[in-house]
């Protein structure tokens, strides 16, 4: 590109490592993990990390990508919404879509990643802990019911499964 | 009544007919990330598209000089209003809007060039390097100004987008009980996540262009930018990009005639993609409105006369405004029965923020005061707020003020009575040891148990479905049948509401078949109109409801032929047909094998008419109703408040699918609680506070209530399959519902919203 | 320009040298913001929260404090063991942002802005906490009253890293509250954090998003503890809206879009005299 984009590295994403040649040095993770890799899954709705939309896994936190430094991300476990169950969709994303937690989608990659988080910190949550732990996740279309639903179904599928 | 509860394991639908709580054909797209928003839509060798906007209210512009953007290394295209082919105005009503400015600014944010170029900081670094020298002008803020006529026209057409009455009955009338108050709404924003965004590919050699892009009517839009790109409407093809939500902000045109521009200018694609603060100034919101209203009512309480007027800042463009005013203004009186009328209704012109239109369109405005004043009117009878909306609730047969009798089912008396049975959630109690989230302030542990108190508040709402004033709406399907698969093909825009999944629950209900396949949402096929208006499940879902019944027709007429039979005499019986009076039973796939049958059908409503100089006339088609209840725990002394839980009961003619229902009033009603606590787009002087997450509140998991629901299914014997519209209602009655319980609490009054800690503390 | 990810607090110092015109960037909540909206462009960064130095934190049993590196994220000063030592931090982090937030912001951050809205800073005013900045020259520790000298303004001196902060670790009672529109990912409109030393018999009481600097009330305070029987907890009714009456005389709040200047003091009075019911719960 025009201005000196120059940076060059790598990055390690849903298991893989993914060069990234002249880039830009304010790139954020979203913006690299989007325009540069093709991992079109996360979603940007605010670039201010108000929305969730952009969530990842990175080294095992939930964080906003919008709000990660690409270039200083190098040597962390990155896992996205394409790597989270690659193939068969997880309970998590099955049980989404079976509750009706679904309508635009916008906010869904960034809910499937943070409901993933928390139920892997917290497999017997609360609903008041649900509403905690998703709430820096933004949905305009379903006013959160059904999502809460959703993360309730998996919760209870695994402990009887367990 | 059919109360729909949670359920933690419920069953999954695969496929599903009417009435079935069929899951989301793109329901795992999503899920996996792989599903394909307009942002997420790229193609070989795109360049960006960035807008440069006015940082200015109101301005002349005395020059523009891009000369040094197109010096920055990387920049394809820079285009201002010089470029614009065609027409240099758009809009839905009327086309004032311009696509560039080119002799004034009337908004901050208004549009003034756009440039194309490598990289999202190249654009950026040319939009800087724009010089436009502005003429600073003092901005027309107050719409009261515009109504009086006191400030000089800010657009040739004049400060004035509509001015309308009401004058039905006895003018004179005074009640024995009179109850009055102003109210105000301040501006919400639709916020839908998915930001505008926008790819158009020019045709190769040629002059036409595909534009991929999140709208809520493609025709619509193609009519415009066509226009405006100086094409014919076939030299323009939209395609239908996955619509990240829009509540009405993706009515009007934001960026489609933009990105088309650079696309031709560079004959290249171009993406162009909205930050959230653009889109805060790109599309228009709800409009700010002032109501005055005085009731008239007998000793008993009995609606006689309703005076109102209505002043709706409309904001620098046309845009809906007057639809959205005739809107406000022929819901004045509510849900009830009233005989005379006097109402003045204004929507004009301001430098605010364009507004047009958002989920409730006019009648969000009208309801929070209408049911305000009806609050007043028990207190003054010495009743509770229940019965006065007993005593008064609208019947099928009513008129409204404007003349036109309700012939739409209208279950108002049912829904009070059913929502007063719903249960009440518990009371908090406890010490120190009570978790902060279960009270107001929540992890900001502002308050202990002893510090709140709570209040129960209720509305309810009237709401008109699909478009009024004579417009003759009507939507397309075709749908093809072939060896046992039926392929739906509309344009009706999915913006999340959920028409993709009804539309196969029709197919597979009419047809007989499982396999449903949807062709791709685009201009290809007839106008679907606007999804809006609470209409598309009543005009999409009849125009695919009919093209099924032709192909079925045929079908019959083929089996019948082949079987000499009367055709009459079939019917689909599962996945076969059958001869209902004979032994014959077929599998719709064999019965069809070989064979295709290609039909297209449109939908129309029956017509409505044009609104006189007395506002009288049968302006709207069709009306459902909506109660509220809301629970609140307040924190008097710092203002704080924590919206419990909100019940509803909600008339709903047929619920074709429950689940998607469900998310409807849940999703409504956390706008409406949006709008009555934490909601408004914050303006001095014409300049924006807020556009940003970071202070344009939207509810999060940690202030949504929780959300009980019913439903009254009394099938709507003008729609076509039975069911209204569910979209609107929600949002309608639940804002004043919750500022209702807010007053209930504090023992004070409040007339705006949303209301804010300071109402209530100063109040 | 480079991005530079150094893994150790030496070479953090070193890139700093190397480039004095360097952007600091920890969890990023602030800084990619800006960089984001176009607002700051991006000159070197050196990235430093990978530095293992700034990363862990120590309690003194001896000395009763303890030392939290400046990359601590928010979601670790909410849990255990921090939330046990520093309660009143631990819930003014359960108030940052979101989750996704917390993971990434760091106490460090949230000093090296300083912003008077910033949520941990009412609560290491309290502390009277002291911030550490090393640089190639050496190490110093700076009282946070001294440190922040307004919106937004530090003592921190150029070629200076934030490397810790350090808290007392008390034995009293300690709370911190905020008043936002809505409970999660919102700034404060106004907020207060107190603490209870009981073996000094005093009390402190600092104010957020009411001036231009984090605001003690050492007029209140001192009133506090002269009234209080800390052995027993007790603080009288009056004595308790004497306090408040303190608190809003030392607030010195503006009006801006988020509240009014009014509503700002009433406010801090307001969670000043629920802070001490709470802390001493008798009359």
């Amino acid at each position: 590109m025009s201005d000196p984009g120059n940076l060059a590295y790598t990055l390690h994403v849903n298991g893989a490592p993914h060069d990234v040649r002249d880039a830009w040095v304010g790139e954020s993770l979203l913006f690299v993990l989007r325009e540069r890799l093709g991992l079109m899954g996360s979603k940007g709705a605010c670039e201010q990390g108000e929305c969730g939309s952009c969530s990842v896994l990175v080294d095992g936190n939930l964080v906003c990508s919008c709000l990660v430094l690409a270039a200083g991300a190098v040597g962390q476990d990155i896992v996205t919404i394409e790597g989270i169950s690659p193939g068969a969709p997880s309970d998590v994303q099955q049980a989404f879509v079976d509750a009706g937690a679904v309508q635009c989608g916008f906010c869904t990659p960034g809910l499937v990643m943070a409901a993933h988080s928390l139920l892997d910190r917290s497999p017997d949550p609360s609903e008041l802990e649900i509403r905690e732990e998703l709430s820096g996740n933004i949905c305009r279309c379903t006013g959160y019911g059904r999502i809460i639903d959703a993360v309730q179904r998996v919760a209870v599928a695994r402990r009887s499964a367990s | 009544m059919s109360v729909l509860t949670g359920t933690v394991t419920g069953e999954r639908v695969a496929a599903g007919r009417l009435g079935e709580s069929a899951v989301r054909p793109d329901g795992l797209a999503k899920v996996q990330g792989s599903f394909e928003f307009s942002g997420d839509l790229s193609a070989d060798g795109f360049l960006w598209g960035a807008t440069l906007r006015s940082p200015h209210p109101y301005a002349r512009i005395v020059r523009i000089d891009v000369s040094a953007a197109w010096n920055v290394v990387g920049v394809e295209a820079v285009i201002t209003a010089d470029d614009v082919p065609g027409v240099a105005t758009y809009g839905l009503i009327d086309q004032d809007q311009p696509v560039f400015a080119s002799q004034y600014v009337r908004f901050v944010g208004e549009p003034v060039a756009a440039v194309a170029a490598d990289h999202p900081d190249t654009c950026r670094r040319a939009l800087d390097a724009i010089v436009v020298e502005y003429e600073v002008l003092e901005p027309l803020v107050d719409p009261e100004r515009a109504v009086d006529g006191s400030h000089a026209p800010i657009h040739p057409a004049g400060n004035v987008f509509r001015h309308q009455r009401i004058v039905r009955g006895d003018q004179t009338l005074q009640g024995a009980v009179v109850v009055e108050g102003t109210y105000e709404l301040g501006m919400q924003d639709q916020a839908f996540l998915g930001l505008e965004a926008a790819l158009a590919v020019p045709d190769p050699g040629g002059a036409g262009v595909e534009l991929h892009v999140a709208t809520q009517w493609l025709h619509e839009d193609r009519k415009q930018i066509a226009a405006c790109l100086g094409l014919a409407d076939e030299e323009v093809r939209l395609v239908l990009g996955g619509v990240g939500g829009a509540f009405g902000a993706r009515e009007d045109i934001s960026l489609q005639v933009h990105t088309c521009l650079l696309a031709l200018r560079t004959s290249r694609p171009v993406r162009m993609a909205y930050s959230r603060h653009e889109s805060f100034l790109g599309h228009v919101h709800r409009h700010p409105c002032r109501i005055w209203m005085r009731h008239h009512a007998d000793a008993d309480g009995k609606l006689q006369r309703v005076e109102a007027r209505f002043v709706f800042d409309g904001g620098a463009y046309a845009s809906t405004s007057s639809a959205v005013l005739v809107n406000g203004i022929t819901h004045a009186q509510g849900p009830y029965h009233c005989e005379n009328a006097t109402v003045d209704g204004w929507a004009v012109r301001t430098n605010n923020l364009p507004c047009g239109a958002m989920r409730g369109f006019g009648v969000v405005q009208a309801c929070f005061a209408h049911e305000a004043q009806m609050d007043k009117l028990a207190a003054a009878v010495g009743v509770d707020p229940l019965e006065i909306r007993l005593r008064n609730a609208m019947r099928t047969g009513d008129h409204l003020i404007t003349g036109q009798v309700v012939e739409s089912v209208a279950p108002v008396e049912r829904l009070i009575r059913e929502l007063a049975e719903m249960p009440l959630p518990s009371e908090p109690v406890g010490g120190h040891d009570l978790d902060p989230m279960r009270l107001p302030g929540g992890a900001g542990r502002t308050a202990d148990v002893t510090d709140v108190v709570r209040g129960i508040g209720w509305a309810v709402s009237i709401k008109n479905l699909m478009y009024s004033e004579g417009f003759d709406d009507y939507s397309t399907a075709r749908v093809r049948l072939a060896d046992g698969v039926a392929t739906v093909k509309f344009a009706t825009a999915e913006v999340g509401q959920g028409f993709v999944t009804l539309a196969g629950q029709i197919a597979r209900t009419v047809l007989g078949v499982d396999d449903v396949v949807l062709d791709r949402i685009d201009t290809q096929v007839g106008s679907a109109g606007s999804t809006s208006a609470s209409r598309q499940t009543w005009m999409s879902g009849g125009a695919v409801d009919g093209a099924c019944r032709l192909v079925r027709e045929r079908l019959f007429e083929h089996v019948a032929a082949q079987h000499d039979l009367d055709a009459v005499q079939l019917a689909i019986d599962g996945t076969d047909v059958i001869d209902t009076v004979g032994t014959l039973r077929l599998p719709v796939a064999e019965a069809t094998a070989g064979l295709v049958i290609d039909e297209t059908f449109e939908h129309h409503h029956r017509p409505t008419e044009d609104l006189d100089e007395n506002g009288q006339g049968n302006c709207h088609t069709a009306f459902a109703f909506a109660a509220h209840r809301a629970v609140v725990d307040v924190d008097p002394v710092l203002g704080l408040v924590k919206v419990v839980q909100v019940a509803t009961v909600q008339d709903v003619g047929r619920a074709l699918n429950p689940l998607s229902v469900t998310g409807q009033i849940e999703g409504g009603i956390a706008q409406g609680v949006g709008l009555a606590v934490m909601e408004e787009i914050i303006q001095v002087g014409g300049h924006v506070k807020n556009a940003s997450f970071t202070d344009y509140l939207l509810p999060t998991f940690l202030d949504m209530p929780d959300v009980v629901i019913g439903l009254v299914e009394e099938p709507e014997p003008q729609a076509p399959l039975g069911a209204k519209g569910v979209g609107e209602p929600p949002t309608v009655s639940s804002t004043p519902a919750v500022v209702a319980a807010i007053r209930d609490a504090i023992g004070k009054d409040l007339v705006r919203v949303p209301v804010r800690p300071t109402d209530i503390v100063f109040g | 320009m480079s991005v530079l990810v150094p893994t150790s607090l030496d070479g953090a110092l070193q890139a700093l040298a190397d480039h004095p015109d360097a952007t600091v960037l920890a969890g990023g909540t602030d800084l990619m913001v800006e960089f984001n909206g176009g607002h700051r462009r991006p000159s070197d960064v050196v990235v430093v929260n990978r530095v293992p130095e700034l990363c862990t934190w120590r309690h003194d049993p001896a000395t009763s404090t303890l030392r939290i590196g400046a990359a601590v994220t928010y979601a670790e000063i909410e849990s255990e063991p921090i939330a046990t030592w520093v309660p009143a931090l631990a819930q003014a982090a359960r108030t940052v942002g979101s989750p996704q937030i917390r993971h990434a912001a760091t106490i460090g951050g949230n000093v090296g802005t300083c912003s008077p809205a910033g949520d941990g800073l009412p609560v290491l005013a309290a502390l009277d906490a002291l911030v550490e900045l090393t640089s190639a020259a050496g190490v110093r520790t700076v009282p946070f009253a001294e440190f922040m000298v307004g919106p937004k303004r530090t003592t921190r001196a150029a070629g200076e890293l934030i490397t810790a902060v350090t808290v007392p670790v008390l034995d009293g009672w300690q709370g911190y509250t905020k008043v936002g529109v809505r409970n999660a990912m919102v700034i404060a409109t106004a907020s207060v954090a107190f603490a209870v030393s009981n073996a000094d018999r005093r009390v402190a009481l600092a104010l957020g998003s009411v001036g231009p600097t984090i605001l003690r009330c050492p007029e209140a305070e001192a009133f506090a503890a002269e009234h209080a029987d800390f052995a027993a907890g007790r603080l009288a009714a009056d004595a308790v809206a004497a306090c408040s009456e303190l608190v809003r005389d030392t607030a010195r709040p503006i009006d801006d879009h988020r509240s009014s200047a009014d509503y700002r003091r009433h406010a801090v009075g307001v969670l000043a005299g629920r802070l001490l019911r709470r802390a001493f719960p008798h009359e």
